[in-house]
């Protein structure tokens, strides 16, 4: 097989890896907001939730995480009497967004806690509910500082994809295994692989770029 | 003679071991404008930052037009204040920072905007119109749609004044509202508070180290140390004929310094 030829099947896989980049990021983005915020409440028991969740999925390996979800789940619904089975894209998606999800609450939680002492003070002097406290003053000044650890797990999120291919996922890193396997052209097919995970990279860091001047677009007017 | 809009009655705030304030007994008529000034760490700030709900007390009672500020009344008792009535209590007071503390997000009419809108339930329009007003007074109309780190320092304590006075308060507390800016950028913020204290009828409570600014604006003026009100009067009196051997060290010490 010519090199160009790998480049279809490739193709395939690196779509799929998109696919679940994208979906994982936006449910963890989602998550991070929901268990950083969380650790923050006042009520004790969304603080207990959110703290469990937390160490629960950073103190455990992803690849556990996904094997539990795709093989030990259903058993456990089978148990219970529900139907836990799900498709590997629904666990892939499921397992690294709750993956990144720990690692992005505690970037949300510390930057919500890094807006100054005073800022707080003036929105309590203007007499705005904690709610509107949190989302109208300290959330916009947080969000611009979460962007560049987010940048971070983004790309992490990314590279963590792969594990994916270990449930029979057809991801890109599953697609060049195949490939290996019947062609034994090792070298050629995990260099291409390797330029093809550094390309989607440095698109998403790009487009972080964006997303971060977005979200702080008031700190960069000039003087 | 009324009722005191500010009374403090044997108000004691401890951090930890420290004692700020100790027994502390103080009044406040309606519409007076009076400075406070004192040592650093003599309880000069707690007293504004106690009465704005930013700290609470240990002992005593602080009543506010009248009525318990860290307290509720419930059948013949004092009962610990609830955040609601905080929430109530606090629409009576504004408050300007040393820092100035405007919000970097916000354009600067944005910031006298959005209280009124979120807190008072103003229209956007009515908050507008009034924001624009209060900038002009303050001389900062060109500067509306600028953000406040474009803004010199002087400009943002007098975009913090009016937002302060955007939420019309009855009270208005100044915790060292010059101490953060260079000298040049003094004088345009004490004519604010200048004109504020001369053609409004707004409660005024002043933490300075400007004697001079003190001595023009005041009513009265107290002298305060180790958590108490030690010395109290008239400006004039109060400047050139102190009773007290500390207030005099202490005057001595801060004009020697000016």
């Amino acid at each position: 097989m010519h090199w160009t030829e790998y480049l279809v099947p490739l193709g395939q896989g690196a779509w799929v890896t998109v696919q679940l980049t994208f979906w994982s990021t936006i449910f963890g983005a989602i998550l991070s907001f929901a268990a950083g915020i969380g650790k923050l409440s006042g009520f004790a028991a969304i603080r207990w939730l959110s703290v469990s969740y937390i160490e629960i999925f950073r103190g455990t390996s992803l690849l556990v995480q996904l094997f539990w979800l795709y093989f030990a789940l259903p058993i456990v619904g089978e148990m219970a009497g529900i139907d836990l089975r799900f498709s590997p894209v629904i666990v892939g998606i499921l397992a690294l967004s709750l993956n990144i999800g720990a690692y992005g609450a505690e970037v949300v939680r510390g930057s919500i806690q890094a807006v100054t002492r005073a800022q707080y003070e003036a929105a309590r002097a203007l007499n705005f509910t904690p709610r509107q406290t949190l989302f109208r003053i300290a959330l916009p000044q947080a969000i611009p500082e979460m962007m560049p650890p987010f940048d971070n797990l983004a790309i992490q999120n990314l590279k963590d994809t792969a594990l994916v291919s270990l449930i029979t996922l057809g991801d890109l890193a599953f697609r060049a295994e195949q490939l290996r396997n019947f062609t034994q052209d090792s070298t050629t097919i995990f260099s291409l692989v390797l330029i093809m995970y550094f390309g989607m990279a440095l698109v998403l860091t790009a487009m972080m770029r964006v997303l971060a001047r977005m979200v702080g677009r008031w700190r960069q007017t000039g003087r | 003679m009324t009722d005191p809009i500010i009374k403090f009655d044997a108000v004691g705030k401890r951090f930890g071991s420290v004692t700020v304030l100790d027994g502390l007994d103080f009044e406040v008529a309606e519409g007076e404008k009076v400075t406070i000034i004192g040592p650093s760490g003599s309880g000069k700030s707690t007293i504004l930052r106690i009465l704005m709900t930013l700290e609470s007390i240990s002992d005593g009672v602080v009543y506010v037009g009248g009525e318990p500020l860290w307290h509720e009344r419930k059948g013949g008792n004092f009962v610990p204040a609830s955040e609601s009535h905080l929430r109530e209590m606090r629409r009576l007071l504004g408050m300007v920072f040393q820092s100035f503390n405007l919000f970097p997000h916000m354009t600067v009419l944005r910031n006298l905007t959005e209280a009124p809108v979120r807190v008072l339930g103003l229209s956007r329009a009515e908050a507008r119109e009034r924001g624009l007003e209060l900038l002009d007074m303050v001389g900062l109309a060109d500067q509306a749609k600028k953000f406040p780190h474009q803004l010199s320092g002087g400009q943002q304590q007098r975009v913090a004044i009016a937002r302060a006075l955007a939420m019309r308060p009855k009270i208005m507390l100044f915790d060292e509202p010059t101490s953060a800016l260079d000298p040049e950028l003094v004088g345009e913020v004490q004519a604010v508070i200048r004109q504020l204290a001369e053609e409004h009828d707004l409660t005024m409570l002043l933490v300075t180290h400007e004697m001079r600014f003190a001595r023009e604006i005041s009513d009265r003026v107290c002298f305060i140390d180790g958590g108490r009100i030690r010395e109290e009067g008239a400006p004039e009196e109060f400047f050139t004929n102190p009773k007290e051997e500390r207030t005099r060290d202490f005057l001595h010490a801060i004009l020697a310094d000016n």
